[in-house]
């Protein structure tokens, strides 16, 4: 179901098998022309974000790029702007209190979980393990309504706490699956040696089970931060739109909303949003890649 | 399969009455931190009652009142919920198996698996499991005017079909776009050297939220009057090759495809990767074979690599299928269902959110939840296959 993302970083040299011809230039320059077609969206919205508003409506962004060094053309007054007036402080404060322990609180939950159902025999097991599989892929959209009903019965509605659970809930199957997967690889020798020298499951899981499995662990905080920082949907629908709830997605989506011309303001805002996700990918591109291949399941 | 605990040493005064302490103290962390979470204004009061205490009214005051140190209560709330999920979490699982340790050998192995389990399996079962049923009952039972049917049967009105087709154009477009860019991409960078680093730049947008990528989008395809200077590049590419403007996001039906365009943009990176290990995977005997025998590089690629690595390419197809069958932001954000391009999910969000028709909602809801149903066996299928479910 997931890809073996192990493969992923194993290099191997082709260069001995094959032939000269294919290093050809027309290849080449083909790789290099997707690649900036897929660059250029991007690096369109970072140039915008910081020229000035007049400039951005009456020429194209690359303009921009052919003469860099008029005067003037060049500001952080958008930032400024959107930072000032648009509450995207209380967004990015808000986006890290709902994504942190969003983050964190699932690993533990579904770390215990992974260990029983891989190393300890008791009944249902199976049944309930098909269960959490099943769940994987299961529409948020399903949860919603009865989810929402009740949080509106014992008061949760528009709470961190609220989101927090939904988020640690809905990030759960996942988490078991993927440290299931890893968890039920680690050597059986490992675990009999430790039961022979009288350690408890609990001990078992503490000293070996949970060091051993860091990365799988990782692989899944990156994912799941990525999507709880991304989430729009489940913000909107357990956080509400008001001012002081917003996360970073409702913030923009808001600001599309109250001004969709005014480009300088959005492009600002739109950037703001991507650099925390930006960052972990160039500062932890391996473990990203490894945390994207593993959650795609979502 | 499972290891026998053998656990029997004889434990001290201390030990003994440790682990219930523990027990007691993480479910009173759990509680506290619960009660003090549970409340909307959750942050200011937790500051508020701390400036308080420590003599500071005016900042109590402050707090209480919308002004002040928000931004600071906010944090601070977000500190002390990682500290109680964590570890009031761990508190009780650690005092929760002492206890179970207390029993005798034979209980603690019946006991102990559950203490593992009981914690996701709630939370999976009150979020997940049970409002799956609920929507499925509420969409048989809320606002259906006597006919328990009456959502679905509405589905099938010229309107619902609409957005049923949209939903097709994107699971073909969508997913067969990222699917085909993806392996010709991976088929592509795999012969170039700096391979690494050609993968970043495709795998990047992976990174930016859906709703961040559709600004970006909304600016490519901004659309100028054909007086005025184009600044979105679509349209003065465009209009450079000689065409007049067009309205990507507005005219009918190229606005579902720029919108699909999006999409495969977002996820081709994936797409790629995943489909690029495969292809690293097939053994280089075969591909020197191929070639000795005379094959073409383009052959190469389409008889020999591509059936080798057809299980990859469904998987990866599956995986992106799910996410597009349940695409939201992007309508959501970009036309708002307007001008044809509704899609399920949006739709769904604004009869639940903006309509309180909840009912038709949760129709619409398990409409998609029966789309997945054939993924959900197939998995389950194979995890029996395995030996796992058994």
């Amino acid at each position: 179901m997931t890809a073996p993302a192990r493969t992923v970083e194993r290099r191997r040299s082709f260069a001995a098998w094959r032939p000269a011809l294919l290093r050809s230039a027309p290849l080449r320059i083909a790789v290099v022309a997707i690649c900036a077609l897929w660059s250029v969206p991007t690096i369109g919205l970072l140039i915008t974000s910081v020229r000035n508003p007049t400039d951005i409506t009456t020429s194209g962004w690359w303009e921009a790029l052919l003469n860099p060094f008029k005067d003037g053309q060049w500001t952080l007054g958008n930032y400024q702007a959107v930072i000032a007036s648009e509450g995207f402080i209380t967004a990015f404060i808000n986006s890290l209190v709902v994504t942190i322990p969003s983050t964190v609180i699932p690993i533990t939950i579904a770390a215990f979980a992974a260990y029983a159902f891989a190393w300890i025999n008791f009944p249902m097991r199976g049944l309930l393990f098909a269960v959490v599989v099943g769940l994987l892929v299961v529409p948020l959209q399903m949860a919603f309504i009865p989810v929402l009903r009740l949080f509106g019965q014992v008061g949760l509605n528009g709470t961190f706490l609220g989101i927090w659970l939904a988020h640690t809930a809905f990030g759960l199957p996942l988490a078991i699956f993927l440290l299931y997967n890893f968890i039920s690889q680690l050597p059986r020798d490992l675990f009999e040696s430790a039961a022979i020298d009288g350690a408890s499951h609990f001990q078992v899981f503490i000293r070996l089970v949970l060091p051993l499995s860091v990365p799988a662990i990782g692989a899944f905080a990156i994912f799941q931060f990525l999507w709880v920082w991304n989430d729009l949907l489940v913000a909107l629908i357990f956080l509400g739109t008001g001012a002081e709830q917003r996360v970073l997605p409702s913030a923009l989506n808001v600001l599309i909303g109250n001004r969709g011309g005014q480009w300088h303001l959005l492009t600002a805002g739109a950037f703001l949003t991507m650099v925390v996700p930006l960052a972990v990918f160039l500062l932890l591109q391996r473990a990203f890649v490894r945390g994207i291949l593993a959650g795609s399941v979502k | 399969m499972a290891i026998e605990s053998r656990d029997q040493t004889k434990v001290g005064p201390v030990r003994r009455f440790a682990p219930p302490l523990a027990a007691v103290l993480g479910l009173a962390v759990i509680g506290i931190g619960v009660s003090i979470l549970a409340d909307r204004n959750a942050a200011t009061n937790l500051l508020a009652f701390i400036y308080e205490a420590l003599g500071n009214t005016q900042g109590a005051l402050d707090l209480r009142n919308g002004v002040g140190d928000q931004l600071l209560a906010k944090l601070l709330l977000g500190v002390v919920a990682v500290f109680v999920g964590v570890a009031g979490i761990w508190m009780l699982y650690v005092g929760a198996s002492a206890i179970v340790g207390l029993l005798s050998p034979k209980w603690q192995g019946r006991i102990l698996p559950w203490v593992f389990v009981v914690p996701a399996i709630a939370l999976l079962t009150f979020f997940l499991i049970y409002p799956t049923i609920g929507t499925i009952i509420t969409s048989f039972t809320v606002q259906t005017n006597g006919d328990p049917l009456a959502h679905f049967k509405a589905l099938t009105s010229p309107a619902y079909l609409d957005l049923l087709r949209n939903n097709v154009t994107w699971l073909i477009v969508g997913t067969g776009g990222s699917v085909l860019l993806g392996l010709l991409i991976a088929g592509l960078v795999d012969r170039v050297r700096r391979e690494a680093l050609a993968k970043t730049f495709i795998f990047l947008p992976l990174a930016i939220s859906f709703i961040g990528a559709s600004v970006i989008w909304r600016f490519m395809y901004e659309w100028k009057p054909e007086a005025q200077t184009q600044i979105g590049l679509v349209n003065a590419v465009w209009t450079g090759l000689g065409g007049e403007p067009v309205r990507w996001i507005q005219e009918q039906p190229i606005n579902t495809f720029a919108l699909i365009l999006i999409f495969v943009w977002l996820q081709t990176g994936f797409a790629m990767v995943v489909l690029s290990a495969a292809i690293k995977g097939v053994s280089v005997e075969v591909i020197e074979a191929a070639r000795l025998d005379g094959a073409s590089e383009r052959q190469l690629f389409l008889r020999i690599i591509v059936p080798i690595i057809k299980g990859s390419i469904i998987t990866v197809a599956t995986t992106i299928a799910i996410v597009v069958l349940k695409i939201f932001d992007i309508i959501y954000v970009m036309t708002g269902g307007r001008n044809g391009t509704d899609v399920l999910a949006n739709r769904m969000f604004v009869e639940f959110y903006e309509f309180f028709n909840d009912g038709r909602a949760a129709a619409l809801a398990t409409l998609l939840f029966i789309a997945v149903l054939p993924v959900m066996f197939i998995n389950v299928r194979n995890l029996r296959r395995q030996g796992i479910g058994s």
